[in-house]
């Protein structure tokens, strides 16, 4: 049984202004141990989805239809008191901005003991103490720092923290959301580092949200990409690399800079992403696809099986787009 | 702020705390004079017993006769003199009575340093009650937001449209005298206050990336309300709280001015004010102008901490 299974996933923001489908029938799965990554630019919908597995979608957002399930109990269905279990101890999330994520009037130390707590009523204070100290000691920062404030640490420093606090409780899943756009680029090699060996130290299962396709490439088994709310291609990243069969992967993967060519010219995808709340009827991405048919302004294009467990949304590899102009 | 540091001996807290604020330029000068004054007015009012010449209830003085026995004007003019010296209150300052004394023979100092008193009760216990019904509810209505937030918030906004000394007269006058109704009557007034800038905090501070990282750490509601977003609010209160102190004063001074105080027995600046008003015309400004000078200055030493602690506790305002 995989460790995470998300099945049509459908989550609705409903607004005054009308009702935004942020994320549109979407469906993956995870093995313990697993790392998967989710691509996509701003507002695709990536971090709707990372907050949706933990049933953590910030008002006026609902999940409108699908099932999440985790060990094989679908968490949209637990009350809000059971749910509290899954969120920390089962799925963790390490948020985008390390400077706000932690509690300014509070000492890191208390962090790690409020959370180790809220979950093992059990344990003494002194020992969710010693447990934090080892914890900060393996995340490459002196123990005896545990007493100081949040705002007395670098941000890297902060991810770091954040990070610990996310694998305090040994969890299977850690959900990075961003974790290295507010640091700088040393740093941001660090942390994916450092989550890597705590990946590997702790086996637990790992979803990477990035806009950076070439990190995610890099760190992941497998990989979604995200366009304007639907899952555009899922396949494992040897083979997305190798042979990216959706146009939009195919323009972001030109638009990563190339070291060895030095007079490449970057090949941006032109136009921007639709709005929401009047997304292009039929495939999302047509106004932007060079490759666009009649076929793709009138319908939706389903998610095709190219074999290798390579999932690809595009009327190419469909006989309906194949025959059309 | 933290409860660790409030172990501690105050006094010995106090200096450092006060030389770190006058670094902080002219709002740390403010705080400093308001706490100075403030501390000043409190213990005066404390040990008042010991330091006091006389009771300040006994007649010590000379008092103004009945109006029957007064020598009707146009009479004989060094009668007239000698009448003002010996049967009016006695004009400051004297080396017996440094104040003056008020038309029942009272010496005004000693009334002076123990009338504070129970104007620094009714207000001290107005800021508690305020403080401890108008930042619950605000935390909890903000936090839940909604209808019940909405329904909340139009029936504290109804009672902030009123004027406040208005709807503290209406229910000191319903409750009837006594310290605690005193002391409620005014809470009443400023509990909209709290609730509409621990309100306004919390909207934003709900919103924050960690108060989300605490929910998605199995963080329980009320964990997260009183640990997280409740300690992030403090300054803001604190800085309300001390300026409600000055309006309770002003507010209590009003009360008691109007005769909706506490027994007439205790000696109250506030109820001199009342009474020395009668004599001003006949000259007699002593009696209400020292209790008045107090007022203002209690009052004068609140807004300033308030306003201080504003500026210092405001990064907005900071240079």
């Amino acid at each position: 049984m995989p460790l995470l299974e998300v099945d049509s996933l459908n989550v609705d923001y409903r607004t005054v202004r009308g009702t935004i489908h942020a994320v549109e029938d979407v469906s993956f799965s995870l093995k313990k141990g697993e790392r998967l990554g989710l691509a996509g630019e701003s507002g695709s919908g990536k971090s709707t989805l990372g907050l949706s597995l933990m049933h953590l979608v910030p008002y006026p957002g609902v999940v409108a239809k699908g099932h999440i399930r985790i060990d094989g109990t679908d968490i949209l269905k637990l009350s809000e008191n059971e749910i509290r279990f899954v969120r920390g101890r089962k799925i963790a999330y390490v948020f985008q901005d390390p400077m706000t994520s932690l509690n300014p009037v509070k000492r890191v130390g208390e962090h790690f003991v409020e959370l180790i707590r809220t979950h093992e009523p059990t344990t003494s204070k002194e020992e969710a103490f010693e447990r934090a100290k080892t914890v900060i000691k393996n995340l490459g920062i002196l123990p005896e720092r545990i007493n100081d404030y949040p705002h007395q640490f670098s941000g890297g420093m902060r991810q770091r923290i954040m990070i610990g606090l996310a694998i305090a409780l040994n969890p299977d899943l850690v959900i990075a959301d961003e974790p290295t756009t507010a640091l700088d680029v040393i740093v941001q090699a660090k942390i994916l580092d450092l989550l890597e060996n705590l990946r590997k130290i702790y086996g637990l299962a790992l979803i990477l949200i990035s806009h950076d396709l070439s990190i995610i490439l890099e760190r992941c088994d497998r990989i979604v990409v995200m366009y304007a709310g639907h899952m555009f291609e899922y396949a494992s990243s040897t083979e997305l690399h190798r042979v990216p069969k959706h146009p939009y992967t195919q323009g972001l993967l030109q638009s990563i800079p190339n070291i060895e060519l030095s007079d490449q010219k970057l090949a941006a995808i032109p136009g921007s992403p639709p709005d929401m709340l009047n997304p292009p009827k039929g495939c999302r991405f047509w106004p932007r696809c060079f490759y666009a048919k009649k076929v793709c302004h009138i319908k939706e294009p389903p998610l095709i099986d190219v074999g290798h467990n390579h999932l690809v949304r595009c009327f190419l590899y469909s006989e309906e787009g194949a025959s059309g102009e | 702020m933290s409860e660790v540091k409030i172990k501690r001996s105050i006094v010995a807290r106090l200096i450092p705390w006060l030389t770190s604020l006058a670094k902080k330029g002219p709002s740390g000068w403010m705080v400093i004079f308001g706490i100075v004054v403030v501390l000043t007015l409190v213990i005066m009012t404390m040990i008042a017993p010991w330091i006091s010449p006389y009771s300040p209830r006994a007649r010590v003085g000379p008092i103004r006769d009945p109006p029957s026995v007064q020598l009707p004007i146009g009479t004989d003019p060094l009668q007239q003199v000698l009448t003002r010296i010996i049967k009016t209150p006695k004009p400051p300052p004297s080396p017996q009575f440094p104040m003056g004394t008020n038309h029942l023979g009272q010496d005004m100092l000693s009334r002076i340093l123990s009338g504070g008193s129970l104007m620094l009760q009714i207000s001290s216990l107005s800021v508690l009650v305020c403080f401890l019904i108008g930042v619950p509810i605000g935390l909890f209505s903000s936090y839940v937001g909604g209808i019940f937030d909405r329904t909340v918030s139009l029936v504290i906004d109804a009672i902030y449209a009123f004027p406040g000394l208005v709807i503290a007269i209406a229910i000191a006058a319903m409750l009837g005298p006594g310290v605690v109704n005193m002391a409620l009557s005014i809470a009443v007034v400023y509990i909209p206050s709290y609730f509409r800038i621990v309100r306004s905090q919390v909207l934003s501070i709900k919103e924050l990336t960690y108060v989300e990282a605490a929910r998605a750490a199995g963080a329980k509601w009320h964990t997260i309300l009183v640990r997280y977003i409740f300690p992030n609010v403090i300054p803001s209160i604190v800085a309300v709280a001390t300026i409600n102190f000055a309006d309770a004063v002003l507010t209590a001074a009003g009360l008691t001015f109007i005769g909706l105080g506490v027994a007439k027995d205790i000696p109250d600046w506030g109820w001199d004010l009342t009474d020395g008003r009668a004599y001003l015309s006949s000259g007699a400004w002593w009696i209400i102008t020292f209790p008045g000078l107090m007022i203002i200055l209690l009052a004068l030493g609140f807004t300033f901490i308030g306003e201080g602690l504003s500026e210092l506790l405001n990064p907005k305002l900071q240079r």
